[in-house]
């Protein structure tokens, strides 16, 4: 009789547990799936302060096509901006600093009061086998975790580099979390014309940015949710 | 295309460049004989390769009836030997394309097919389509040069981040420029 009692009591919690849990995994769903569709329509307020916006930096082309975007955006709507580049990443940093000091000596700010620049472990490099990337990419996703933790962004701005997408996921889970809302703003490189990159091609199918610029009519096409937006070099 | 004002009209320089990349079949291909050929009956007197990381060394010459040959590894810009230059010969990378193409300098691109997964070689196809360059494979190089005809490359109208930016603006909430 005990025995018939004790089953019929462990058969009871666990259909309560396995409920409980198919209830968070749907409200998890549903609210994942309302994040998704809010993140895809311009924000409703009007905007009547600065934005702090994260800025993700790749080696060679994809710096030069960020900073060439960051001349034409308004800096002080902008603000403050955070730049992270990859660790074996030397150029980039620089070069964004030539950017922000030369601001900063026109404007008479600081540079320290607007802008701060960081460097972030690589999920991969070039070449590097795709075995070791699953651990490399781990770290990557932790020192990211620890970074946007400390920025919490409203703004993300990036453009190609493998190091955007722990950075992505991370701000959308925040999104998700109700920790953060961050816009993210994705611009393929000029060079992808006929595919995205695969950086790109992640954000695109898993809706994760708010908005992916392409720069090529053809990209459009084949991904209709990409905005096009021509040439931007 | 081509702005030679101010440059010793006798001096005609053909530049290469594999910007940070290590490209020995460009390189090679460079110095191979039928290009510097093809090159010399072009009209051209100097050539200048910038090699980057590669490890195959061309062969300095000092002219004698053929081309002057010289090379370097690096520079923190290239920009002058682009606005010096009266051919480009580069890789395919986005940055020495662009940059090339926005001096308005004749440029031939080549592709090293050696690189997996080669994306570069879709912006080098369509520039090419668009008529703002040539392109080539290090095998096909020599006879690009012979059959080019740079009068018919159209200049390369630079793009603009604007649109962009007013996307961007547009959805925060900013009020447009």
């Amino acid at each position: 009789m005990e025995n018939g009692n004790g089953c019929c009591f462990s058969s009871v919690s666990s259909i309560a547990t396995l409920s409980s849990v198919a209830v968070v995994v749907i409200l998890i769903l549903i609210r994942v799936l309302h994040v998704i569709y809010c993140s895809g329509r311009p924000l409703s307020k009007r905007a009547s302060k600065p934005v702090s916006t994260l800025i993700i930096l790749g080696s060679g082309g994809h710096t030069a096509e960020m900073l060439n975007l960051l001349a034409v955006l308004q800096k002080d709507r902008f603000n403050p901006r955070y730049y992270i580049a990859a660790a074996t990443d030397n150029m980039s940093l620089q070069k964004a600093m030539m950017l922000e000091n030369s601001l900063a000596s026109e404007s008479g700010i600081k540079v320290a009061d607007t802008a701060q620049f960081m460097k972030i472990y690589r999920s991969r490099e070039v070449g590097q086998s795709y075995i070791t990337s699953v651990w490399t990419t781990l770290i990557a996703t932790v020192h990211a975790l620890w970074l946007m933790i400390k920025i919490r962004p409203e703004v993300i701005l990036c453009n190609g580099p493998g190091t955007c997408i722990p950075l992505c996921v991370i701000a959308f889970i925040f999104k998700v979390l109700g920790i953060r809302w961050s816009s993210i703003f994705y611009v393929e490189s000029i060079a992808r014309v006929r595919r995205l990159s695969l950086s790109g091609l992640l954000l695109y199918k898993l809706w994760m940015a708010d908005q992916l610029f392409v720069q090529w009519p053809q990209l459009q096409q084949q991904y209709p949710r990409a905005t096009y937006v021509g040439r931007l070099m | 295309m081509g702005d030679e004002e101010g440059v010793d009209k006798s001096r005609r320089v053909v530049f290469v460049t594999v910007g940070t990349t290590s490209f020995d079949a460009l390189v090679k291909a460079v110095d191979s004989e039928n290009v510097k050929k093809e090159l010399l009956v072009k009209g051209y007197t100097h050539l200048l390769i910038q090699m980057g990381r590669g490890s195959y060394v061309p062969t300095k010459s000092e002219g004698e009836g053929s081309l002057v040959v010289d090379y370097f590894t690096f520079s923190s810009s290239i920009a002058d030997h682009l606005r010096s230059a009266s051919l480009v010969i580069s890789h395919a990378g986005s940055g020495s394309i662009f940059e090339t193409l926005r001096l308005r300098k004749p440029l031939i691109v080549v592709v090293n097919e050696d690189l997996m997964d080669n994306h570069q070689s879709e912006l080098a196809d369509e520039l090419a389509n668009r008529k703002h360059l040539y392109c080539a494979s290090p095998q096909t190089l020599h006879q690009t040069i012979s059959d080019m005809d740079l009068n018919s490359l159209l200049p390369y109208t630079p793009g603009d981040a604007t649109p962009v930016a007013n996307h961007i603006n547009r959805f925060l909430g900013f009020p447009d420029d």
